[in-house]
């Protein structure tokens, strides 16, 4: 059966040159980067390329900026982390109630360390207010961590606006960019942001690898205490045919992203017009302006997401679903709620997120399918328009 | 993703009985889109015989939500109206050869909007009219006192994560817990004193040997050690038999005259304070 899919925030499929490129790593050449000798040691060489080429697609100043981790949730915990630890006399961080669990859990575990934390409220549209985290900094203020785009509904926070906040109060500034990078353009070198995290398996490199960039001159402490590897930034012998993999990721990103920009914007509007213009009582959830070019995430009224996945799945078609049902716990996404959807379509919002990997025939085949789907499980629903 | 059966995917994908049945005989209704399920139920029933002649569905929900509502409407068409009362959350489930563990609650739902509709066809009053009487424990959810402990006692529940997993309950901002543990505790705590006799004794003890036991150790570590340890003493605990407690005193206490007080006193005092009333305490010299 033809697979469809269109759930790529979760993960990518490792793009074919990032395999090749990974393969000698995992056969004849597993030295060890740390030996003395030259079958080890060489292989250092292709750490230092594939941190070029992660600088480069953030658009750094130097790749001594970079360090590797093992996923974007170590990137996040080792970005927060590092800097209480820093600050150790500062007790307050800044977030929002939107961040992606590595963080936002990590606060809530901070929280009963003593921490004190403001969770920014976002507007329906998923939209931060500026004003709101003005005045919640203070004297104690540590770390503000503010993702870049958010994983469900792809919505932008005004990254460049909070950096220069953050910088008038010189505050450490951290944003999880693990669902923007390969997906917009980034330029480091004139985007203030102190601490920035990225994850392998959303760009096409595997999973188990991530990397944070920690801008030079900003204070750090290591999370993973260990060895010298990462220039004693962080312990553990390096997972090199991922690290290669990574880097290969971020320089093919780097090669296609303008023209992927657009032509998956297309295709994801494509498909997101048509499935709201054809299928009645539908909305779109999240900012339609600011907003990666990838994601959309429609709220279809009146029926639940778990029974709509497994109906597209049944097609072939591969999505994931912010309802309380698919989220594993009976309360449906902290994301959607944040935003106060309606409760009529909360539990009935669907995610598409597409990759360069998609066709406009894996649009074609996703709005016939859809919207019969979404008929016969309104003509089970209880609930009906008034 | 969720372990459901084949069956329950076989009934989600081809649901049986979907729709309404105009003017009904009876309809039961339960849960709300807030909620992310709810079930109307609408049944014709023959009133002769009392039998079930059909039965229809309307559910939002997931896939369990849908499969438990097609299996409820199987199998109570052509049943008698006393034999339908009986069925439980359990049944419901066993005819789906069961349900993942987190998705219970949706047999629940089947069970409810069953009762609601026998109710409604009897003319009682259904139990959302009589909500006055019981208490909303969970919020988030709305789910009274009355139907954890109902689930607690149906389903054999002991810990606060499956009265989750069968009503909901404490499954939102989780404020609730604590009350949802506490039902727990009256119900099992109740239950256990209406066993039968031999076991009440049983119960009336209220604790293992291995638990009197290791209650003795903390009370000496806890209580007893840090007082005698301050006047440069210590005791040991050397045995326990029955109602018994052998030690032995260490540092200074050897030989002290006033250790027949401290024993009397101190000693034995605290572990009849913690541990049991009938507790004797014995020294041990060499």
């Amino acid at each position: 059966m033809r697979v469809v899919y269109v759930d790529n925030n979760a993960t990518t499929m490792v793009a074919p040159e990032v395999f090749e490129a990974m393969k000698p790593f995992l056969q004849g050449q597993y030295g060890n980067p740390s030996s003395m000798h030259a079958f080890g040691g060489r292989i250092h060489k292709n750490i230092d390329s594939a941190r070029e080429s992660v600088a480069d697609l953030l658009g750094a100043n130097d790749p001594q900026e970079i360090i590797f981790t093992s996923c974007g949730t170590e990137s996040d915990n080792t970005a927060i982390m590092s800097t209480l630890r820093s600050y150790p006399d500062k007790k307050h961080i800044i977030t929002t109630k939107v961040e992606h669990p590595a963080v936002l859990n990590l606060c809530k575990y901070l929280e009963t360390a003593g921490y004190r934390i403001t969770y920014l409220s976002v507007d329906n549209e998923g939209m931060i207010d500026l004003n709101e985290l003005k005045s919640s900094i203070d004297e104690d203020t540590a770390l503000i961590s503010i993702m870049y785009a958010n994983n469900e509904t792809g919505v932008i926070f005004p990254i460049e606006e909070i950096a220069e906040i953050a910088r008038a109060r010189k505050l450490i500034l951290h944003t999880d960019g693990v669902q923007a990078v390969g997906k917009i353009p980034f330029k480091l070198t004139e985007l203030p942001v102190d601490l920035l995290s990225i994850s392998g398996h959303k760009l096409h490199a595997p999973k188990g690898v991530g990397a944070l960039y920690v801008r030079k001159g900003t204070r750090f402490t290591p999370f993973l205490i260990g060895g010298h590897q990462e220039g004693g930034r962080r312990g553990g012998t390096e997972n090199i045919a991922s690290i290669v993999g990574l880097g290969v990721a971020c320089r093919l990103a780097k090669k296609t992203i303008k023209e992927e920009r657009t032509r998956i914007k297309n295709l994801r509007d494509r498909l997101e017009n048509t499935l709201l213009q054809h299928i009645p009582r539908t909305r779109l959830n999240g900012n339609k302006k600011n907003r990666l070019p990838n994601t959309s995430n429609i709220g279809f009224e009146f029926i639940e997401g778990e029974a709509i996945l497994l109906m597209l799945d049944e097609k072939g078609i591969a999505a994931s679903s912010g309802s309380a049902c698919t989220s594993g716990s009976l309360s449906p996404s902290h994301v959607l709620r944040a935003m106060g959807i309606p409760f009529t379509f909360v539990q009935g919002s669907i995610r598409f997120s597409l990759s360069r990997y998609n066709t406009a025939g894996d649009v074609d085949y996703i709005v016939k399918r859809l919207p019969p789907i979404i008929k016969r499980l309104r003509g089970i629903s209880p609930y009906r328009a008034s | 993703m969720w372990n459901y059966t084949e069956k329950v995917i076989e009934h989600f994908r081809n649901p049986r009985n979907v729709g309404e049945i105009k003017n009904p005989d009876a309809v039961g209704e339960v849960g709300n889109i807030i909620c992310g399920d709810a079930l109307r139920l609408t049944l014709r029933i023959d009133k002769k015989t009392d039998k079930i002649i059909d039965a229809k569905f309307q559910t939002f929900g997931c896939a369990s939500a849908i499969a438990s509502s097609s299996a409820l409407t199987e199998m109570i068409k052509g049943m008698t109206i006393k034999k339908a009362s009986k069925i439980t959350n359990k049944d419901i489930a066993d005819y789906l050869g069961g349900l993942p563990n987190e998705k219970m609650h949706c047999s629940v739902m089947g069970m409810e909007a069953l009762e609601r509709a026998i109710d409604n066809y009897r003319g009682v009053p259904t139990k959302k009219e009589m909500v006055g009487e019981e208490q909303i424990v969970c919020k988030c959810f709305s789910v009274t006192d009355k139907k954890i402990i109902r689930a607690i006692k149906e389903n054999n529940l002991k810990t606060v994560e499956e009265v989750t997993n069968y009503t909901k309950a404490g499954g939102g901002c989780g404020k609730c817990k604590p009350e949802i543990e506490k039902l727990l505790q009256e119900f099992w705590g109740k239950e256990a004193t209406k066993i039968s006799r031999p076991k009440k004794e049983l119960a009336g003890k209220k604790s293992t040997n291995l638990q009197r036991i290791a209650l003795i150790q903390d009370t000496i570590e806890r209580e007893i050690r840090p007082q005698l340890k301050a006047d440069g003493g210590d005791i040991e605990l050397v045995d326990i038999d029955r109602n018994k407690v052998y030690v032995k005193f260490l540092g200074t206490c050897l030989g002290c005259p006033s250790t027949g007080v401290t024993l009397k006193n101190l000693v034995e005092s605290k572990l009849k304070e913690f541990v049991k009333e009938d507790i004797v305490v014995e020294e041990v010299k060499e």
